[in-house]
């Protein structure tokens, strides 16, 4: 039987280390509501996830109740809209009509966060991909709650640099479209290479065309569970930190195998993945930061950040594979810049540079997330931001993404607030040399090859 | 059988234990393993009860004994004792 001791343990992560479950996310399937006709594509869409959904808010909140666990946030992720909109949606405006139903369906069940606004596109943009993609700006400065992911390319197929190019213009523009809110759009648009059809995590999160009709996908996060465990391991050596990430890692994972399976009982949908990611917030103690601090480093970003990320990413994975029965999603420790305390400090000791997070992105899910930078920079910048971390993703095989902001009106220095889970960030340096005429060639980056490795 | 596990973390005085017993009582809660501890002048006291036979719904149950917490100056959680069984055993 479960002794005092455990009982304290596991309620001191809840209480005191910030240990949550981040999100129950419902996939749900929309390949049945495309048609062509808009109106009918619409209220389908419409009807469909207020009837999958429409019991996920109070599953969440039971669930949080009679564990005892705070479930942080409850939303959906959807079939990509660029697929469902194919046959009906002869402009851009057609499918911000789209993300309008989208966003009303979200707010009638109560989510506040509702992933699919996507084009999964990896060798070219098929005609419909494009128009979404054009789509972009306007759907998310008029909508509250969708999120929009973009794949640009693939390691079997290699990256697609007409994408890369347009997206750069449309990342601009969505800053533009939302500079009242300090460009709070871009917060909501990622940029994919290798995505995964089963992340729960905003805002990539989509419904893969791999996945079934409907799915729970559950992201849990502990970042301070794992920070506390380490302060007891100080001055050990490399043995003993990794064994204690690792079953911290595990009893992390349980509870998110816990709450997946209560919560797919409940609502008679079947249980997809657990999330393994270390995912954490702007709560003082909920920082992936501190924990390489705690490795022993005076910030992130010093010298032997990346060996130390990769340690911890591993040991991540090693602790929570063996507790959840399906492991998928992006799984890894993400590294946002605006949404860790830690990482912010870093920036603003100038401990960490743009530069220094790609290279920490090689070795963790997912990419270069939440960094805002000068509302001056050139698209074929950001496109070239893009692309590098694209071929990182493509010549890896791993998931890569970005989610830059590039602040409407803001310098380098100044600061800029999204509030709540998205937090706060300081404008970083970008380098300004110019990439126009590479990416200006238009056309794609051929797959790698997959011998040789070196 | 549906278990729940009990805490009861405050300042140590007399008679909590006889308030929560007396609760669990009144509503065909049985007590299957009691412990206690007090640390640094902090009284953590965990109780594994059998819900099965309670006309209560859990909500009920949490919410009325975390208003007996709040009359006796201390914090009572109950939770299911599956989010401690599967975070520390195999």
């Amino acid at each position: 039987m479960i002794n005092l001791h455990e009982v304290i343990e596991t309620n001191k992560m809840i209480e005191q280390e910030n240990l949550d479950v981040r999100t129950i996310t419902l996939g749900i399937n929309l390949l049945d509501c495309a048609g062509p006709d808009l109106a009918v594509v619409k209220q389908k869409i419409y009807d469909k996830i207020t009837r999958i959904a429409k019991d996920l808010v109070a599953a969440g909140n039971k669930i949080q109740r009679e564990y005892g666990i705070p479930i942080v946030n409850k939303r959906i992720a959807v079939t990509p809209i660029a697929l469902i909109g194919a046959a009906c949606c002869k402009t851009a405006d057609d499918y911000v009509s789209i993300a309008e139903i989208l966003d009303k369906a979200a707010e009638d069940v109560g989510v506040n966060f509702i992933g699919g606004y996507s084009a999964i596109v990896s060798k070219a943009m098929t005609a419909s991909d494009e128009l979404l993609i054009r789509s972009i700006p306007k759907a998310l400065s008029v909508t509250q709650r969708v999120c929009s992911c973009a794949n640009v390319g693939s390691t079997r197929t290699g990256i697609d640099m007409n994408a890369v190019k347009l997206l750069g213009e449309i990342i601009l523009e969505t800053a533009k479209l939302t500079k009242d809110r300090d460009s709070i759009g871009c917060a909501k648009l990622v940029v994919f290479c290798n995505a995964p059809d089963d992340n729960p995590f905003m805002a990539g999160a989509f419904h893969g065309i791999s996945e079934g009709d409907a799915v729970i996908n559950v992201g849990v996060s502990g970042p301070g569970v794992v920070k506390k465990a380490l302060e007891a391991a100080r001055g050990a050596d490399f043995e003993t930190l990794c064994e204690t990430i690792k079953k911290t890692a595990f009893k992390i994972t349980r509870v998110g195998q816990l709450v997946a399976q209560e919560a797919s009982k409940l609502l008679n949908i079947p249980f997809g993945i657990v999330d393994l990611s270390l995912a954490p917030t702007p709560a003082v103690g909920d920082s992936v930061a501190e924990i390489l601090k705690e490795m022993g480093l005076e910030y992130a970003g010093a010298p032997g950040t990346t060996a130390a990320l990769a340690l911890l990413n591993d040991q991540v994975k090693k602790g929570g594979v063996m507790a959840s029965s399906f492991v998928g999603g992006l799984s890894g420790a993400f590294i946002p810049v605006s949404e860790d305390q830690g990482m912010i400090d870093a920036v603003e000791a100038g401990a960490l540079s743009l530069e220094k997070l790609e290279a920490m992105t090689c070795v963790c899910s997912v990419g270069l997330d939440m960094i805002a930078i000068p509302g001056d920079t050139k698209a074929t910048t950001i496109s070239g931001i893009i692309a590098d971390e694209m071929a990182i993703g493509m010549v890896n095989q791993k998931t890569t993404a970005v989610r830059i902001i590039p602040v409407y009106g803001k310098k380098v220095g100044d600061r800029v607030e999204f509030g709540g889970l998205l937090g706060h960030a300081p404008v970083m340096q970008v380098n300004g040399f110019g990439c126009d005429d590479f990416i200006n060639r238009g056309g794609r980056i051929p797959a790698p090859i997959h011998s040789f490795k070196n | 059988m549906k278990r729940t596990v009990i805490t009861v973390v405050g300042k140590d005085k007399v008679g909590i234990i006889a308030r929560i017993c007396t609760y669990l009582a009144n509503n065909g809660i049985n007590i299957l393993d009691i412990s206690q501890t007090i640390v640094q002048e902090f009284f953590n006291m965990m109780m594994i009860v059998d819900t099965s036979n309670t006309p209560k719904s859990f909500e009920e149950i949490v919410e009325e004994l975390d208003q007996i917490g709040k009359e006796i100056g201390v914090v009572i959680k109950a939770q299911r004792e599956d989010i401690f069984d599967k975070m520390h055993r195999i």
